[in-house]
């Protein structure tokens, strides 16, 4: 799927079908749902029937060619336009193919109920017919037929085939990591599914036919500059209406093609033209960072988020604490320090465990213990350990094993509570080791930030986005790492339901709140905010609360999210501004043009020195055409955002697309004009 | 320098500075606070209160307060109408006047009370003093009117998320008594002083130098003068309006007028900001209505001052300018000048005949009132402005990448189809109007004085003025006919109070809404970036709803000419 990132915008299996949808979107009842385009189709139409006019005898509306030609270009017109939607829609669904692909029938293996319990009775079904509520199962080898949750086992998980990420993942029943996606393959062990819904209806291909635009609704933003532009042409309709009795009264008459040439060339087509396909894009570009938005809306909202929701761990640090630093109590020897604490990690199965090891560069078996006897972590004793023999080795929280020293009548060194407290205030975690009710020293644990991170958070803060880190590290750690990594704020010691009041406090200041979470704590939070985006490999229950779903499972792409809703947006009100900007040009071809023979004094406002009445109406609709097919690429690509604060942005969108699209059809109109008017 | 233009920058000036203070304490009037003048007004108010039984402390939603407004319009046109219909049997009529027919009084009545005051009769010989007396009370009560609909739009940004938005009567007493009171007072005094005629004595005898004998109507019109320029309404007291030598005496009374109709609606920007505590907005604001009426009017003035090119083509001498339809006594710069102020805001009071105007000085006439927005009337200006605003933080908000919003509220379609409705309205109303008239030779050719575009130009400039709620005329037009009198009746209605009730309606809609406070990200309209994004905005729906009518009124006039 990667790979698609790299293809041109316009691949040529995707002109064939394109072009024909084009033609097919040509049905009034589709066009209705566009005024501007409709109002095109209906002046081609009226253009259709002068031709048979001037075929039936007709002499009063100029030459059967000028009058073709201009049906011709209006026709045109029309297929530009459903050409532009009808690519961006199979650009969408080329991407959805792909992905679809990877859902393909596969044999299932059943699990038959048996009364209430299930019997390990397995029967080969195709996945079609699997059901909500089915159980299967699934071995090493087999590709998962369905989305589901695993209800027993573990596995490990080849998701390349959605994700395009090839190192295999882990994925277990209970706890937030038990959802499996359909299409995915089962690299070892065994595991048990429940079918949380049946092929073909599962939350992704909902999300899918989305992306495909099938059923794709418009976005409250699309509608309000639907309005706009309704509006606009609503204005062009009675100026043109009305000019027809002005034009009488001044005895300068007007043929239809010239009104119709006029109407269209008014109208905002360009925008009107290509205002789908740019919706289609931003969720096409969401998809081809692999996120799926469940709706178009989303996008749009992304680009309106003020704040920002991160968790720590693996978005602004990379995967979890190390081991940096031993540091051992007074009169204690580094090695028994080391000792101890390799001993007491040598079951510990946690990351900060294993980087303990891995910093002392002990092998635990070296040291010969017999009868091991180990302690894990509870959050009552908040420490974990081994016993043998005589030796109790204890490693945890700092207060923890104070108050098992003291209460052993030992005491806690001042220096170690000197080193702890530097190690907090320099965002590390202390670990303190103690064998027999005795510190032995201090493990220091860090974090370690991501490289680049600070110049993302600095172009969010740009953007005028807040930046907030969630972590369940004590306050003067997440401090410490908040400032380094350069987000604007943070929650420490963070449970589930203080991310929903923060959400909840950011709201009722009226500000839009983004997050990314998987589990099925963050639920709740996901639905709360604003733009939820949940990781694929994350429950069920969380990506139904969220409004999209980041199949790589990267939590930094809540910024990319961000600057494809924006750019969504930029596009719309640049490519609107450059479509009335350009009306200035066509207004100076087509009025002259309109009244030079009754009225020769106008020849004054022909600034543009065109050739004829004829060529100048030719070239203004001719233009007016191949500006929708010349903006394609720009439509579907998408405006660069730069964050460079509101007003440079808007001077700057102003100076390219306000004052370009005054000055781009005055010569481009000019350079048509040369070439019809060879042939005129 | 010359002096005829020192003498206009002097106006504009002193209009400005004027305008500054007047707008902080306009701003503290309708915010409730204390002036200096309370001692005088507060038991005046008071007073007012208990005789109409208005409880002054009821706060209003934005609907409550437009039933309020169209209600007390409403019974004001038909009293109106009562009173023009049967002058001739009421007192204060010396000069005995007859009553005036239906349809005049239709179009007379409705024209007062919307601020417009196209006047299809003349004053001498039309109404009675008792009629002139009451339209001079319309006056008053339809700039109040204007003014405390635009006071509904500032409570609206300035509350934070709310749907009361205080009381109407309040502001629109306020408006009467503590702001255009005071103020056409002092114009009524200065014009009085000049020369302007105060009396309830019917018409005085004069030997005119040839020894003849001319009845001159006089009247009480020093009062009426000075409303008519501070409530930018512009009803003449006589027909020939400020041209008048009567009601427009000398150089002075000239600039003292224009500085009167100018200084309410800049004030009222200015009183925004203060308001509403952005004082850049007002800023911003105030600099796109000055450069859009600075590109009207300085145009106007060189071109008056220029005189007529086929007057010089015929070897006439023209170093005066083009004098033809002008007074002396103001010469071309200061005409030019007017014609510009006057339709720039919605005055429509005129000291020289605009008919006889160069044809693009009267295109931008007609311009100014196409836009109705740089400056405009009391109130109304500002609320025909708010709606251009909203087009330009729609199109601009979108180009930085974030959804619409102004003042910290999202602008989303329901905002967008009042805002598209009011901004079609306009053009809808003058293209339509006159396509109608001209289609119908009998009434429409059959009235018009001169053959050919600027016999099209009389018919536009009509409906222009009639849709802008302005009221001067092009003159050269037989306007007293009952289409006439209808046709424009109906285009002022649907001109005034859609127009009032859309941005209110959109304001009162953005106070509910959740306010989003400002950020990095979030598009600040105070600034000339946004300022240039509206003018743009202006200009291109202006020029593209009216240049095709405009190519073949007074643009095919000039290029027609030698």
């Amino acid at each position: 799927m990667n790979t698609a990132q790299h293809k041109g915008l316009f691949q040529a299996a995707l002109l064939g079908p394109a072009f024909k949808a084009a033609f097919r979107k040509l049905n009034p009842k589709t066009l209705l749902r566009n005024p501007v385009m409709f109002t095109v189709e209906i002046g081609t139409a009226v253009m259709l029937l002068v031709c048979i006019w001037i075929l039936a005898g007709n002499n009063t509306q100029g030459s059967l060619a000028y009058n073709a030609i201009v049906f011709f270009v209006l026709f045109l017109t029309l297929l530009f336009a459903n050409f532009a939607e009808a690519i961006a829609e199979a650009r969408g669904k080329a991407q959805a193919d792909s992905l679809k692909k990877t859902r393909e029938e596969t044999p299932a293996k059943w699990v038959q109920p048996v009364g209430e319990i299930f019997v390990n009775e397995v029967k080969i079904i195709p996945s079609s017919q699997l059901k909500k509520g089915d159980v299967f199962l699934c071995e090493a080898g087999d590709i998962i037929p369905a989305d589901g949750e695993i209800i027993k086992g573990l596995a490990t998980i080849d998701e390349s085939a959605i994700t395009g990420e090839s190192a295999p993942v882990i994925r277990e029943s209970g706890g937030d990591k038990s959802s499996v996606t359909g299409g995915t393959k089962v690299l070892s062990d065994k595991i048990m599914v429940k079918v949380t819904a049946a092929p073909g209806e599962s939350f992704l291909d909902k999300m899918i036919a989305l992306v495909e635009g099938a059923s794709r609704q418009k976005t409250p933003n699309e509608i309000a500059l639907t309005i706009l532009l309704a509006g606009f042409t609503l204005v062009f309709i009675i100026v043109t209406v009305t000019l027809k009795p002005f034009a009488d009264y001044a005895q300068a008459p007007i043929t239809i093609a010239s009104f119709i040439a006029l109407f269209v060339c008014l109208i905002p087509t360009t925008i009107g033209g290509l205002l789908s396909a740019i919706g289609i894009a931003g969720m096409d570009r969401a998809l081809r960072a692999n996120v799926i938005t469940k709706s178009g809306r989303a996008v749009e909202t992304a680009g309106d988020v003020d704040v920002l929701l991160l968790d720590k761990t693996g978005t602004i640090t990379i995967g979890n604490r190390k081991a940096t630093h031993f540091y051992t109590a007074p009169g204690i020897g580094e090695e028994a320090l080391i000792r101890a604490a390799v001993l007491s990690s040598m079951a510990d199965e946690t990351p900060e465990g294993k980087s303990i090891l891995e910093l002392a560069g002990k092998d635990p078996l070296q040291y010969g213990i017999e009868h091991p006897e180990f302690v894990g972590f509870t959050a009552e004793t908040r420490s974990s350990g081994i016993n043998f023999g005589t030796n109790r080795i204890r490693k945890g929280a700092t207060d923890a094993i104070r108050n098992i020293c003291m209460q052993a009548g030992n005491l806690f060194p001042v220096e170690i509570q000197e080193r702890v407290n530097h190690i907090a205030a320099n965002g590390g975690t202390p670990l303190v080791v103690a064998e027999n009710n005795v510190v032995m020293g201090v493990i220091e644990l860090q974090d370690i930030i991501k490289p680049g991170i600070q110049e993302r958070f600095e172009r969010l803060r740009k953007m005028g986005i807040k930046t907030v880190m969630v972590t369940g590290d004590n306050p003067l750690t997440a401090k410490f790492i908040a400032e380094k990594a350069g987000v604007d704020d943070f929650i420490a010691e963070a449970k589930p339901e203080d991310k929903m009041n923060y959400i909840k406090k950011e709201q009722s200041a009226g500000r839009l709140v983004a997050m990314m979470g998987d589990g099925t704590n963050d639920a709740p939070a996901l639905a709360q905010a604003d733009v939820g985006v949940a990781m694929n490999s994350g429950t069920q229950a969380a990506k139904e609360a969220g409004n999209m779903v980041d199949l790589d499972n990267d939590p930094t792409k809540l910024i990319e999210v961000v600057e494809i809703g924006k750019q969504l947006l930029m596009t719309r009100g640049t490519l609107t501004t450059f479509s009335i900007a350009n009306d200035v040009a066509k207004y100076f071809a087509i009025i002259p043009a309109l009244f030079i023979t009754a009225i020769p004094a106008l020849q004054h406002l022909n600034i543009m020195q065109l050739h004829s009445p004829q060529s100048a109406i030719l070239s203004a609709v001719i233009f007016n055409a191949i500006i929708i097919p010349m903006l394609i690429p720009l439509a579907l690509k998408g405006v660069a955002y730069k964050p460079i604060g509101a007003s440079a942005l808007l001077r700057r969108n102003l100076f390219i697309y306000g004052l370009g699209g005054i000055i781009v059809p005055f010569i481009g109109i000019k350079l048509i004009d040369m070439i019809v008017s060879l042939f005129l | 320098m010359n002096t005829e233009i020192l003498g206009i920058l002097a106006t504009f000036l002193i209009a400005l500075l004027l305008a500054l203070p007047l707008g902080k304490y306009i701003a503290r009037v309708y915010a409730g606070e204390k002036t200096k003048m309370d001692f005088l007004f507060n038991p005046l108010d008071r007073l007012l209160y208990r005789i109409s039984g208005i409880d002054a402390k009821r706060e209003m939603n934005w609907k409550q307060h437009m039933m309020v407004m169209l209600t007390i319009n409403l019974i004001w046109v038909l009293m109106s109408m009562l009173i023009l219909m049967c002058q001739q049997w009421l007192p204060l009529n010396p000069d005995h006047n007859p009553n005036m027919p239906a349809d005049l009084a239709f179009n007379t009545s409705i024209s007062f009370v919307v601020n417009c005051n196209l006047q299809h009769y003349s004053g001498e010989s039309g109404v009675s003093y008792l009629s002139q007396m009451w339209l001079m009370f319309l006056q008053f009560v339809s700039a109040a009117t204007g003014m405390a609909a635009v006071v509904v739009l500032f409570k609206a940004f300035k509350a934070r998320s709310t749907t009361q938005l205080g009381n109407f009567y309040t502001y629109f007493v306020r408006s009467c008594t503590r702001i255009l009171l005071p103020l056409s007072s002092i114009l009524a005094i200065i014009v009085l002083f000049n020369g302007t005629p105060m009396t309830f004595d019917g018409k005085q005898e004069m030997i005119g130098l040839q020894g003849d004998s001319v009845a001159v109507s006089t009247g009480p019109a020093a009062a009426f003068v000075g409303i008519k320029h501070v409530g930018t309404n512009g009803g003449g007291f006589f027909a020939a309006n400020s041209a008048h030598p009567l009601e427009n005496p000398n150089y002075g009374t000239n600039m003292a007028e224009m500085v009167g109709q100018l200084i309410i609606p800049l004030a009222m920007i200015f009183a925004f900001g203060y308001f509403i505590q952005r004082r850049r907005l007002s800023w911003m604001i105030f600099g796109v209505m000055t450069i859009g009426f600075l590109m009207l009017a300085i145009p106007n003035v060189m071109q008056e001052m220029n005189g007529n090119p086929a007057l010089t083509a015929k070897g006439l001498n023209n170093t005066m300018g083009a004098m033809e339809g002008k007074e002396v006594r103001f010469g071309a710069a200061a005409s030019g000048f007017w014609s510009i102020v006057t339709t720039v805001i919605s005055t429509g009071s005129v000291n020289a005949m605009h008919d006889s105007t160069m044809p693009l000085s009267g295109m931008n006439e007609m311009l100014a009132m196409m836009i109705n927005a740089f400056y405009g009337g009391c109130g109304v200006g500002l609320l025909n402005f708010f709606i251009f605003i909203i087009l330009a933080v729609f199109i601009s908000g979108l180009m930085v990448g974030r959804t619409p919003e102004f003042l910290g509220k999202k602008i989303e379609a329901r905002e967008m189809k009042i805002a598209m409705i009011i901004a079609l309205l306009h053009p809808l109303l003058i293209l339509a109007g006159t396509a109608l008239t001209v289609t119908m030779p009998a009434l429409g050719r059959a009235t018009v004085a001169n053959p050919g575009y600027h016999g099209f130009s009389e018919i536009l400039y009509e409906f222009t003025s009639s849709a802008a709620n302005n009221g001067s005329g092009f003159e050269g037009l037989g306007d007293n006919t009952p289409w006439w009198n209808i046709a424009t009746g109906v285009v002022l209605l649907l001109g005034r109070f859609l127009p009032i009730i859309g941005p209110v309606a959109i304001a009162g809609m953005l106070a509910e809404k959740k306010y989003i406070p400002e950020g990095n990200g979030t598009l600040r309209t105070d600034t000339g970036t946004f300022g240039m994004m509206v003018f743009a905005v202006i200009v291109i729906i202006t020029a593209l709803s009216f240049f095709p009518t405009l190519a073949l009124g007074p643009l095919a006039e000039h290029f027609s000419m030698p």
